[in-house]
């Protein structure tokens, strides 16, 4: 009798155990998926430099992996097209997002709230093909009727859209920020005979101002690892831009365009490989930067 | 200080100005689409194949491909997501190992989409061999969202009271049995919510999906997870960058964004019911 006792409980436990043991596998799942992507491309990645010269790679402003006899591997011109399309994106989007932010935090009403953040809701889901389609529909042509050229597929058309992408981020995440700010800092700010504008930009603003940084950071996260949007809106000419009226080609769809078509195990398959390995490096550098200054921004206020 | 008084109406009203010309972007965009999109939409339209180079006829395939492949997403992402924020709302003591497995999620969530199609090519399409098909590409937007599944499931998970749970270990209950009865019902709307949301995400994602199983154009739907299939957000890029007679068929192109906003937004509207509903019944 004891002993069926005995031997039922150690069921459970052992039973136990295995329940937490499955749980902590698919909990570090994360970790294992990170570490894998990352292996993936640093792996595929260097294989590409049995061919390529290190410095021909980073500082070559010419990709032409199909030129005959004499391809070339440099993603210069790529990477400086991603951050012009994403420096204009963020031009507008900036702005636009903090004013909105501050008009949602600090002046509407609650049911004004409430609506706004259902639009912010829909506009995020809103998925990158719908907003590059729209780039071509709309975007695209109006750009070349009111600058007079011939396509309105370039750098700018790449940044409006990116901007409206990255609207969503930079408004939720700034607004939380905005309204978290202590309700001392502005009752103390009125005290001293600042009317409410004042008080916004001198006091409120400036208090929120991790917070906006970290959605200015995961807006730029968003819009360097955009890939259909630029890809469709763009125009896709792998050369040097020179303005925002030039048509680019950026680091994501320079993947999307080719991966599809390269045969396995060439210099060209390793390169675009390397060149997503570029792309990672990017976007976890600017996550880490939001990272930082999250976790300062918490520590300052405990 | 008629000037001070100036400004604060200048800036206020500036802010204003911005909230709003958010609004109008978005009703720009759906509006537009919708106005076109719906003179594309018929009968023929949504169950149909396309037809005559795919100027005419409808977009049957494209639906069918992307409901196939978001089955095979839901099967995977779901359950593993959701187990994944049991271990670390239930079981994950604070520690170093805790804190890496949380920025190892939020790094994932930050990681390009496009990049996650290179690791379903070396992972799926190439290392499993499961070749180019719905089960590559279903099984990479299945890692795409599981990152945002983890942490939604997660933040439910937080939501329930420590009570319910002290209530039920003091009652002589194992952990599992007190995960099990008294945490995951009352977690179950916000898992619910949140799973959807990710879905919704997973069905609109072109990227992941463009070299691990998605097809130009088939002439049959998918008869195994081994097949390739076509998609609803793949079709539209096709029909508005690659097509041979772009100007011809971007009433189709309408009608396909169309359908695929329709289908983002009815799980979105499905999500936020059951938030309200379900929220309510278990007065959390």
């Amino acid at each position: 009798m004891k002993n069926k006792i005995i031997k039922a409980m150690n069921l459970k436990r052992i039973k136990e155990k295995a329940i937490y043991y499955f749980f902590f596998l698919t909990g570090i799942l994360a970790v294992i998926i990170l570490l894998g992507i990352f292996l993936m491309l640093l792996l595929n990645g260097l294989q590409t430099f049995r061919d390529v010269r290190f410095s021909d790679f980073f500082f070559g402003t010419v990709w032409n992996p199909s030129a005959y006899g004499e391809s070339s591997y440099g993603i210069l011109s790529m990477i400086v097209s991603t951050f012009m399309v994403t420096l204009g994106a963020m031009i507008i989007a900036v702005p636009l997002g903090i004013g909105a932010a501050a008009y949602i935090a600090e002046i509407a009403s609650q049911r004004t709230r409430d609506i706004l953040k259902t639009i912010m809701g829909i506009l995020a889901g809103i998925p990158s093909v719908v907003i590059g389609f729209i780039g071509i529909v709309l975007v695209g042509p109006f750009i070349a009727r009111v600058f007079g050229l011939s396509s309105g597929l370039n750098a700018l058309n790449g940044s409006i859209l990116l901007a409206v992408m990255s609207l969503p981020t930079i408004i939720s995440v700034s607004e939380d920020a905005i309204r978290e700010v202590p309700k001392e800092y502005k009752e103390a700010s009125y005290a001293l005979g600042a009317n409410r504008w004042m008080t916004l930009i001198k006091v409120t603003i400036p208090a929120a101002y991790s917070g906006i940084i970290v959605s200015i950071m995961l807006g730029i996260g968003r819009a360097i690892g955009e890939t259909m949007t630029v890809l469709m809106a763009t125009g896709n000419a792998s050369a040097m831009p020179h303005s925002f009226f030039d048509s680019v080609r950026t680091i994501t769809a320079t993947i999307a365009i080719e991966m599809g078509e390269v045969p396995y195990g060439t210099t060209h398959y390793y390169a675009l490989f390397a060149v997503g390995a570029t792309l990672f490096l990017i976007s976890l550098g600017v996550n880490l930067i939001a990272e930082i200054v999250t976790s300062k921004y918490r520590g300052a206020k405990v | 200080m008629k000037l001070k008084r100036l400004r604060g109406i200048i800036g206020f009203s500036l802010l204003r100005l911005s909230a709003l010309v958010v609004v109008l972007i978005l009703s720009i965009i759906v509006f537009d689409i919708a106005i076109k999109g719906f003179r594309a939409i018929s009968l023929t339209f949504l169950f149909d194949f396309p037809k005559e180079g795919m100027t005419k006829g409808g977009i049957f395939p494209a639906i069918i491909g992307t409901i196939f492949v978001t089955v095979i997403t839901t099967l995977f992402s779901i359950p593993l997501g959701i187990s994944a924020a049991i271990y670390l709302s239930e079981y994950a003591v604070e520690g170093r190992l805790t804190r890496l497995v949380s920025a190892a999620i939020r790094n994932l969530a930050g990681i390009p989409s496009i990049v996650y199609g290179l690791f379903g090519v070396v992972i799926f399409v190439q290392g499993l061999n499961f070749g180019t098909s719905v089960l590559s590409s279903g099984l990479t937007l299945g890692l795409l969202t599981l990152p945002w599944i983890i942490a939604t499931s997660e933040e439910a998970l937080k939501i329930v009271p420590q009570s319910y749970r002290e209530g039920s270990l003091a009652l002589g209950a194992t952990k599992w049995q007190t995960i099990r009865s008294n945490v995951l019902p009352y977690a179950f709307p916000g898992i619910l919510t949140g799973s959807i949301l990710g879905l919704s995400r997973a069905i609109g994602e072109t990227a992941p999906i463009l070299f691990t199983g998605v097809a130009f154009f088939l002439p049959w739907l998918p008869s195994s997870v081994f097949d390739q299939f076509m998609a609803l957000p793949y079709h539209i890029y096709i029909l508005s960058t690659q097509h041979h007679a772009i100007e011809q068929v971007r009433p189709l192109a309408y009608g396909t964004t169309l359908v695929l906003i329709a289908i983002v937004f009815l799980l979105n509207l499905a999500a936020i019911i059951i938030r309200y509903r379900l929220g309510r019944k278990y007065k959390i």
